[in-house]
């Protein structure tokens, strides 16, 4: 009896002891189902209460809760945003992991790096983790469901397939290049702009908004290129020439990590033409550093990078955010209030003289 | 002179403040090529092809690249040498009469196992005219002294003595980008013979990969060449689409691999709507 006691207590104090040293552990260099990825995401609010809340921002097809972390300090200032969202195509399992590491990676150095903890005082970041999340459980499936790119959703009644290719959905010039209106298409844009819940739930979230954001990177693979909008060939950014300055930064910053040579340009010259995606409608609505990622590799393992590349794509991407981060903070914050200074304490001086003599 | 100063400060603090964020991109012409109905093939946008020097970041010189990589799987690579494009450094194109497109690129190439690089001058030509024509490649790769030489002629012998049990592996052999080591030379040739195919069905609007091995078995065989059956799912990342190709091939060390029989899968998954499981 008292036997059967002591085993359950030691079976009680390991159990809590494991869920204690699996909670530590999230592997970051592991593809993790969505459940996993949910679990995490609450994970990091219970852990980071101050600076983590959840955000449910709308609900997929098969009724799923989309959710983004919002991670900032509280100032009770009005704030500004960068938004990041990844796993719009679902096959591209490796963005959803640059998401989680770039969660981390935030989370533990601000607290020992002043210029990240600046940026979490003056901004908010909004990321979403998965965006398409019934497409991402469904290459979570079996091994034929694996290469599935689009949302879940039916599409017209006569259609025979299933899913609208959620990066042709937006209210981008929408319908016009890039897109078949076969309905079993891969690249389908939907019976019209934001029909699919999935988009629709980022323009009402972003849309409300829209002035609070500086950035808003989507994050993809396979290519190892960051694309500038738009995807249209008839239409220049009217700030083309800073997007290739900054995007190009990124790459720059991208290949100092592991020598890896990342593309950068307009989706029609490095590419292909399209329209309808986040980035274009994002920049269309005034958001002035909007980028589209996308990872690697350049095609040996396409879509199925093996985890052991997880960490070191993790590492560049980073950089590479984060050059194109600092940049849009600094222009709004640090510059400003750098060049406001300079400015009054030289007027303040030249009073000072002025003042003197008239005196 | 206090009010003066107040003004200019406001003035100027306004000058370095947040700047203008404009907004709609230049009202266009409407784009008439862009008929909401119609299923735009990369082709009708780009009529006016890129000619003369081409920008080696831009797709026309990295499609072409791609062709050449394929081309050159299928010449020099064998289970333990995978050749990829590593850097286009510079290319042209131009018309030919009527008859096509060649182009001309110098780029460097990286054997992926060993990751040695060279340079690489080569030329294309894409024929013009009705239905998939493949295109021309011209191209030479130096085979440096490797020990892949050694390893295929072992590994062929010991495919050889022992039909080894391939049926129905999937490689990369997990959803994860997992292959087991002893795997690898099998997901190189599946690799290969699909290099064939991506090479013959390229043109100036496909990019090509290889998403999945997704079956290879080795046959018995009384020649002296391995013969093997495979499943590939290709990707092409211009539509997007992944395409399913079933290969009969056969490889020998001294006559590389060569495609004996190939067919295009119809993808029956996708068209059927079926009762959705949660």
């Amino acid at each position: 009896m008292l036997d059967c006691v002591g085993m359950s207590f030691v079976l009680l104090l390991s159990a809590v002891g494991a869920a204690t040293v699996e909670r530590a552990q999230y592997d970051y260099y592991k593809y993790h189902p969505m459940s996993e990825i949910t679990s995490w995401m609450e994970q990091m609010v219970k852990d980071h209460p101050d600076v983590v809340t959840v955000v449910k921002y709308g609900k997929t097809y098969e009724s799923r809760d989309i959710s983004l972390l919002k991670i900032g300090l509280n100032t009770g200032k009005e704030k500004k945003a960068i938004w990041m969202d990844c796993g719009i195509h679902a096959r591209e399992w490796i963005a959803p992991a640059f998401c989680q590491y770039f969660v981390r990676e935030i989370l533990q150095t601000y607290k020992t790096d002043a210029k990240m903890e600046e940026m979490m005082k003056n901004v908010d970041f909004y990321v979403t983790p998965v965006l398409n999340i019934d497409g991402y459980i469904y290459t979570w499936e079996n091994k034929t469901t694996r290469l599935w790119r689009k949302n879940r959703s039916p599409g017209p009644e006569d259609c025979s397939c299933y899913g609208t290719d959620l990066n042709r959905n937006f209210d981008a010039n929408w319908g016009t290049v890039g897109v078949s209106f076969d309905c079993c298409s891969n690249t389908y844009p939907g019976t019209k702009p934001a029909s699919e819940p999935e988009a629709k739930a980022v323009t009402d979230f972003v849309g409300s908004q829209k002035d609070i954001f500086l950035c808003f990177l989507t994050i993809h693979s396979y290519g190892q290129l960051i694309l500038v909008p738009y995807g249209h060939p008839n239409y220049t950014a009217p700030n083309y020439n800073e997007l290739m300055m900054v995007g190009k930064g990124a790459a720059e910053a991208i290949w100092k990590v592991h020598g890896m040579n990342y593309t950068v340009g307009a989706s029609p010259d490095v590419l292909y033409a399209n329209s309808g995606s986040s980035r274009d409608w994002a920049r269309m609505q005034g958001i002035p550093l909007t980028f589209t990622f996308e990872l690697r590799d350049n095609g040996t393992y396409s879509f199925e990078l093996p985890e052991d590349q997880i960490q070191p794509t993790c590492e560049e991407a980073y950089s590479g955010a984060l050059h194109i981060i600092t940049y849009a903070h600094d222009k709004t914050f640090s510059g400003a209030v750098a060049n406001a200074a300079v400015t009054l304490w030289s007027i303040l001086l030249a009073a000072g003289v002025t003042g003197a003599t008239l005196m | 002179e206090i009010m003066r100063l107040v003004v200019v400060l406001a003035v100027l603090m306004g000058v370095s403040g947040i700047p203008d964020v404009t907004i709609s991109p230049p009202t266009a012409s409407a784009d008439t090529s862009a008929h909401p109905n119609s299923i735009p093939e990369t082709g009708a946008e780009e009529d006016v092809m890129a000619t003369g020097e081409l920008n080696p970041n831009h797709y026309p010189a990295r499609r072409a690249a791609q062709v050449v990589q394929h081309y050159l799987n299928t010449r020099y690579g064998s289970p333990f040498r995978l050749i990829g494009v590593q850097t286009v450094h510079s290319g042209n194109a131009e018309d030919v009469a009527d008859s096509g497109r060649k182009y001309q690129l110098e780029l460097s190439v990286n054997d992926i196992i060993t990751n040695t690089t060279q340079t690489c001058s080569a030329e294309l030509f894409f024929p013009k005219g009705k239905g998939q024509q493949p295109p021309e490649v011209k191209a030479l790769y130096q085979k440096y002294k490797t020990n892949q030489t050694l390893m295929s002629s072992d590994f062929a012998q010991q495919l050889r003595s022992d039909i080894s049990t391939l049926s129905n592996s999937k490689l990369p052999s997990d959803s994860h980008g997992h292959i087991e080591p002893d795997m690898k030379p099998f997901w190189h040739l599946g690799i290969l013979a699909s290099s064939f195919i991506m090479l013959n069905e390229s043109t100036e609007n496909t990019l090509y990969n290889v998403a999945q091995v997704a079956n290879i078995t080795q046959l018995t065989t009384e020649e002296d060449h391995l013969e093997f059956d495979c499943h590939t799912l290709l990707h092409e990342m211009v539509s997007q689409e992944i395409i399913h190709w079933k290969m009969l091939f056969t490889w020998s060390p001294a006559e590389g691999v060569k495609v004996v029989q190939m067919k295009r899968l119809p993808h029956r998954h996708e068209r059927e709507k079926s009762p959705k499981t949660n």
